[in-house]
């Protein structure tokens, strides 16, 4: 196609980068280590120049400058101030006036709608009920995630109580927490191997993403949980019954109702013996499946998964919250879903249309007070567990995640944080500077799995280490005692109706 | 046992920061900023990190066992250490023959014009802690390592 002749672009610079010029010895670490050619250095006068307009503000040069000669700042725009007309809005308009593109953006939506988790309160014991030390008693945090079984059969004429009903499948935890969806192919093969090790390692789950499983990491099948997407990408016989799970994918919380699209160029050959398809060819996960149009083709597919691999492990129903996100969990778990996991609005993706991202969906905690609270009304709540993600940034939200309802929680754009991640949201431009979301070799290097590793084990235990804190403040020895335990919670700066959707009691109310 | 200093040449991303920490641990200030701007001539770097394509590793002295550059010497300068097995040249004596860069396997010494010519090479920092390129390596690309 014959490139249009395109005037000068009004688009102006997002970030300032500074350099101290009294610091900087041009020793070009930030040259070497920017990919979108921001710095500059000339060779004449020794010394080292930029060009803001390149620049994402990834803060990879400020991090790796030796001598913190630079500094990476949002740019003041000069617009007269305008509360409708926001910079974002006039720089969005800038944007598709000369491309006449979807703007795409990458991680979970940034718009300051209301977070939830900060607006809720634990609970902790005062002489009635004493509070427990971690340190000298043990705390529980195992957790058990599938089907439990409405009532058990037991021979109490034995020795020992044997059940005599068959469980149903379950997955083991350490730790309430999982590492989110993130395939191979918008995620690097170092930073999938940081996940996969450090999922071992702590003893949880990681979960593979639609992009099919690389050979390298079948021998981690057991803690991780294989995903069935729309595109079906590298699904077959090995792929599902290596894994410790298996999850339908039928939405993400960053993008509700829409596909996935990875062009291409990314299809490397590593990436398309993964995915099963021919090296170079796009990669189109389609909008819904194509053979899931009720909650009874979705229960076929579900069986068909669970024959396949002889009802041994459990199956997940991922699903994005949108507004009727209650009467579609207990629709996913009547077609036999083992584990229903709900992603939020602020859940993350490596490309997405930012209009959707930043429009669709409704925020996690209200979509799990709702499932929660509506899976107990029709009394079906035992029949699966309620994992959820979108925006779990501390172990505090683990834990008022689980007092909301929630058996254990997927972590994202936290893990990816934990890996190097900037929050830069340019995933989708394949330019990631800190290894993380590139498949470009000079790139993928930069994360050394030995490090991931170690990064994600240290935040995983910390998380613990904090929740049996947290847990034992309450007088609390087990996480099983605290879920759906919302007495264990208060809002505060809530309206009525918000605190009736949580169905937490605002601050100050006692029992 | 010697340690040594370990390349993991698939994890280095050619920042070079293994090279400005070397400068700055040989120069005479041990300062950042003033070994790059004020001191002449510039400290060089004992380390280079070699580059082609997407490969690159940072690449020092390898202390050979059977080290070249230590029978080639015809003042004895460049001589092993006994305590930590490193090769180690002796600037006292050294006087800038260069026999020992003509005979380095891995063109890891180089002429260093101080008051006077020099052989320079990896010392491993005086033996002292870790080498400063492996302990500012920002990805491990390089460790220190009983061989």
């Amino acid at each position: 196609m014959k490139k249009l002749a395109m005037a000068k672009s009004v688009l102006f610079p997002e970030f300032k980068v500074i350099r101290d010029t009294d610091r900087c010895i041009a020793c070009q670490v930030c040259v070497r280590q920017c990919a979108n050619d921001v710095h500059h250095y000339d060779q004449d006068d020794d010394t080292v120049s930029c060009q803001d307009e390149r620049c994402v503000g990834c803060q990879r040069c400020v991090t790796l400058c030796p001598t913190n000669a630079l500094e990476v700042k949002k740019r003041e725009v000069g617009f007269h101030p305008n509360a409708n007309w926001s910079v974002q809005h006039i720089r969005n308009l800038y944007k598709q006036s000369e491309t006449g593109g979807v703007l795409l953006s990458g991680m979970g939506c940034d718009q300051p709608y209301r977070i939830y988790w900060d607006h809720l309160l634990l609970n902790a014991s005062q002489i009635t009920n004493p509070s427990i030390d971690p340190l000298r008693e043990p705390i529980e945090l195992k957790t058990f995630l599938g089907a439990k079984e409405e009532m058990l059969d037991i021979d109490w004429n034995q020795d020992f109580p044997v059940i005599k009903t068959q469980l149903a499948p379950q997955l083991e935890l350490n730790l309430p927490i999982l590492f989110s969806a993130m395939s191979y192919g918008s995620i690097s093969y170092n930073a999938f191997h940081s996940i996969v090790e450090a999922a071992r390692e702590v003893g949880t789950h990681c979960n593979s993403g639609e992009g099919g499983l690389h050979p390298d990491f079948y021998p981690y099948g057991k803690n991780i949980i294989v995903q069935v997407a729309s595109g079906r990408f590298g699904v077959h016989r090995d792929y599902l019954q290596v894994a410790g799970a298996v999850e339908i994918k039928i939405g993400q919380g960053a993008k509700p109702g829409i596909g996935g699209h990875l062009p291409g160029e990314k299809v490397s050959l590593e990436i398309s013996q993964t995915r099963k398809i021919p090296e170079g060819s796009d990669a189109i996960s389609p909008a819904p499946h194509h053979d899931i149009y009720s909650i009874e083709d979705l229960q076929r597919l579900i069986f068909a998964i669970k024959e396949s691999i002889s009802y041994e492990k459990p199956v997940s129903v991922k699903i994005a919250a949108v507004h009727n996100i209650a009467a579609i969990a207990s629709g996913a778990i009547r077609a036999g879903a083992d584990i229903v996991a709900i992603d939020g609005i602020r859940g993350g993706t490596g490309a997405a249309p930012q209009v959707i991202r930043d429009n669709v969906g409704i925020p996690i905690e209200l979509a799990l007070a709702q499932v929660d609270e509506r899976l107990r009304q029709e009394g079906i709540r035992h029949r699966a567990s309620l994992v959820i993600a979108g925006g779990i940034r501390s172990s505090a939200d683990v834990i008022k995640a689980i007092a909301l309802g929630a058996d254990a929680v997927y972590i994202g754009t936290a893990t990816l944080v934990a890996l190097g991640c900037h929050l830069c949201q340019k995933c989708y431009t394949g330019k990631c500077n800190w290894g993380i979301a590139t498949q470009d070799p000079y790139l993928t290097k930069r994360l050394n799995p030995s490090i991931g590793k170690r990064r994600l084990v240290n935040l995983m235990r910390a998380w613990a280490f904090e929740i049996k804190e947290m847990l034992g403040g309450m007088g609390v020895n087990s996480i099983q005692s605290l879920r759906g335990n919302k007495e264990h919670l208060r809002t505060v700066g809530l309206t009525r109706e918000e605190s009736q959707i949580l169905g937490v009691k605002p601050a100050g109310e006692g029992w | 046992m010697m340690k040594k200093i370990v390349i993991h040449e698939e994890y280095c991303i050619g920042c070079r920061l293994c090279e400005i920490q070397c400068l700055v641990k040989h120069s005479s200030s041990g300062k950042i900023i003033k070994a790059f701007r004020e001191e002449y001539p510039r400290p060089i770097s004992r380390v280079h990190v070699e580059e082609e394509g997407y490969l690159s590793f940072a690449l020092q002295c390898r202390h050979c066992e059977d080290a070249t550059c230590i029978e080639n010497c015809m003042t004895g300068a460049m001589h092993r250490d006994e305590k930590s097995g490193a090769v180690i040249c002796d600037e006292e004596k050294c006087v800038g023959c260069w026999m020992c860069i003509m005979s380095c396997p891995f063109g890891v010494i180089q002429r260093e014009k101080k008051e006077r010519k020099i052989a320079s090479k990896c010392d491993l920092c005086g033996n002292d802690g870790e080498p400063a390129c492996v302990a500012n390596c920002p990805n491990e690309a390089l460790s220190y390592e009983e061989n």
